[in-house]
């Protein structure tokens, strides 16, 4: 039989897997090394090193809230943007519960946001999902149909995680701003998880109208386990955990200084070199896509069109390659140092595919078939082309084991187990 | 039904499913599977029997084709092909050696192979990927069904028929035996795997009892 593409005899690391998490820069490094050791008090403590470390917790919730184009009391630092979009969702549901218990959000939310919104369906909430367009897309329109008397919160992405979908939410802002008016109240509020857009798009709450925004360290070159939730100062939320009274008394438990520091300083970085960092990688990205198009038959592109960071994110590659199942896949990369993830079912704890996959309305099959591949600052043009090297052979060998041969139209395929239900 | 007690040997890796250790047995088996018919041979092959299972919407589809001894029905060879993830392909190679070793196994030792001696064979497979190993347990009865069907022996080919336990929902038993497999543990999970509303009270019993009877049959423990 025909064998897999020789080993390369030096294995590369081909990282294409920055959705997840991405390294830490080593220049975030240096500015939260003095706060391990040195540095190391209690913020709360009146002593000099612990007021130092307050300090520093201080400047990066003044930079932070900068960015943000907002004030540094808005600016809620967490244990991550789970922990922040759960305080969000909660705080809001728990503070208002005599308001109303509707919530709207999206069918391709990331889990952070789904799972509390089933939590609160226990609770007797009542959540609409909203659904995207083939490409992804969230309609401000449809926003604004679902928004009821008793909605007392709207939760939608900044950026899908999966097909890196930019979500228009200037415009679901205006469209919520507008029920307000119309109805002559101050609900719903406006929740944004922006966890994969913090690196790459613009931040601005008043132009985003947001009330509430997720951010986390870890998509940003920044340190793992630390995030922040924006909150407007017009509103209140519910706290997730109580003690000391830290966060405004919004978030209890003694400050994580060093990440605090490396947030702030990762997105600062990020956003410093934002604008020529998402030209670089759209034209690496769109690169990619050529070569895998010209080098792969029966391949297609999952969420919407590439050249444009404002309707994708830049670094996001999403792909079916039909035939093949996309663990299989992803093991074989694996062998030869390339690293990606994939939405087939064989990868989730539920053993269903990509709920966001499902949601664009692609069948099963491709669903499993599918591999992502978002590219990073260190991510070059060498690395593509290694990838390239060895991505086809694979494919190749794989569906000369495969006993499938779907239709490149998803219409003429039959998928029987899931029609019967 | 199957008798658990059979099943003990097979060592469940990981009975949290968060870790995707796979032993050097399947590895081996996933990156130099045996037996394999190249995709387009399949005529050429001249086969006396097939069986094909699952579809690649539900995540792996799998082809088994035997050639079998008419006098001593011993499976002279084994060869396949598989649609799905790392586990798949490693159980669908492993049940095609474990045919045909030692000269072959006979029909009716073919049909005693149970998915949890494809698994210890293989040293034991993730908790969330024992669907796979069962899928080839499948391919090979539908392929045997297909010889005794084209030998006339239609006594002998197996029905395994489904019971229904909740007749507005129509659940089958082999409906809760999927969800589990399928990592399903509770009841509330296996009324999300199979979209189905709330069952009807007087048929709850039966089908927490069946869950946990195949929670015990293939995870060796029951979490309800």
């Amino acid at each position: 039989m025909q064998t897999f593409p020789g080993k390369p005899k030096d294995k590369n690391l081909v990282y294409l897997d920055h959705a997840a998490t991405t390294y830490t820069d080593p220049r975030v490094v240096e500015a939260m090394l003095p706060y391990f050791e040195g540095i190391f008090a209690n913020p709360s403590g009146l002593y000099a090193i612990g007021r130092e470390a307050n300090g520093a917790i201080n400047d990066a919730r003044r930079t932070i809230a900068d960015i943000l184009h907002t004030l540094p009391d808005s600016i809620i630092f967490t244990g991550g943007g789970t922990e922040s979009d759960n305080m969000a969702i909660f705080g809001v549901a728990h503070k208002y519960a005599d308001k109303g218990k509707h919530i709207v959000t999206t069918k391709i939310e990331h889990h952070a946001v789904l799972h509390p919104c089933e939590q609160l369906e226990k609770e007797g909430f009542e959540v609409t999902y909203i659904e995207p367009d083939s490409q992804g897309f969230i309609s401000p329109k449809k926003i604004y149909q679902a928004l009821r008397e008793d909605t007392i919160l709207v939760s939608v992405m900044y950026a899908n995680n999966e097909v890196g979908t930019v979500e228009p939410i200037a415009d679901i802002g205006r469209e919520i701003i507008k029920w307000r008016k119309d109805h002559a109240t101050k609900f719903p509020l406006f929740h944004s998880d922006a966890c994969q857009a913090a690196g790459a798009l613009e931040l601005d709450v008043e132009k985003l109208h947001v009330d509430l925004m997720t951010i986390n360290g870890s998509k940003i070159y920044g340190p793992k386990g630390v995030g922040i939730l924006y909150k407007s100062r017009n509103i209140q939320i519910q706290p997730l955990i109580f003690g000391g009274g830290q966060e405004m008394r919004l978030r209890s438990g003694t400050e994580n200084v060093p990440g605090i520091v490396g947030l702030a300083k990762a997105l600062e970085l990020a956003q410093a070199d934002r604008q020529d960092e998402n030209m670089r990688l759209v034209d690496l990205r769109n690169y990619f896509w050529d070569k895998l198009q010209h080098a792969i038959p029966k391949i297609r592109l999952n969420g919407a069109d590439l050249g444009n960071e404002l309707v994708r994110l830049p670094n996001n590659l999403n792909i079916s390659i039909l035939d093949i199942e996309g663990e299989a896949l992803l093991l074989y990369l694996d062998e030869y140092g390339i690293v990606c993830s994939t939405g087939s079912a064989c990868t989730s704890d539920s053993l269903d595919p990509s709920h966001v996959l499902l949601a664009l309305g692609l069948p099963y099959e491709y669903a499993h078939g599918s591999l992502r591949f978002t590219l990073g600052k260190r991510t070059t043009k060498n690395d593509i082309d290694y990838v390239m090297s060895y991505l086809p052979g694979i494919v190749e060998k794989l569906r000369q084991i495969s006993p499938v041969n779907l239709e490149e139209d998803p219409n003429k395929n039959k998928h029987p187990k899931y029609h019967q239900r | 039904m199957n008798d658990t007690s059979q099943h003990q040997g097979a060592k469940i890796r990981d009975k949290q499913g968060n870790s995707w250790l796979y032993s050097d047995i399947v590895k081996d088996h996933f990156f130099n599977p045996r037996n394999i018919l190249l995709y387009g041979q399949e005529d050429s092959y001249q086969a006396d029997a097939s069986g094909r299972v699952g579809s690649p919407a539900c995540g792996d589809e799998m082809v088994l084709w035997l050639k079998i001894d008419p006098q001593t029905e011993k499976i002279t060879e084994c060869k396949w092909q598989t649609f799905g993830c790392g586990s798949a392909i490693a159980s669908t190679s492993m049940l095609s050696v474990m045919l045909t070793e030692n000269g072959g196994m006979t029909l009716e030792q073919a049909l005693k192979i149970k998915p949890q001696d494809i698994m210890s064979r293989l040293g034991g497979l993730p908790n969330r990927k024992i669907h796979c190993s069962v899928l080839g347990d499948k391919a090979l009865q539908a392929a045997v069904n297909d010889w005794f069907r084209k030998m006339g022996k239609h006594d002998r080919v197996i029905t395994t028929g489904a019971k229904v336990i909740d007749e507005a929902l129509h659940i089958t038993d082999h409906d809760i035996e999927e969800a589990v497999l399928e990592g399903a543990k509770t009841l509330e999970e296996v009324q999300k795997k199979l979209k189905v509303g709330a069952a009807s009270p007087e048929s709850i019993p039966e089908i927490e009892q069946l869950i946990r009877f195949y929670s015990e049959k293939y995870y060796g423990e029951s979490f309800i």
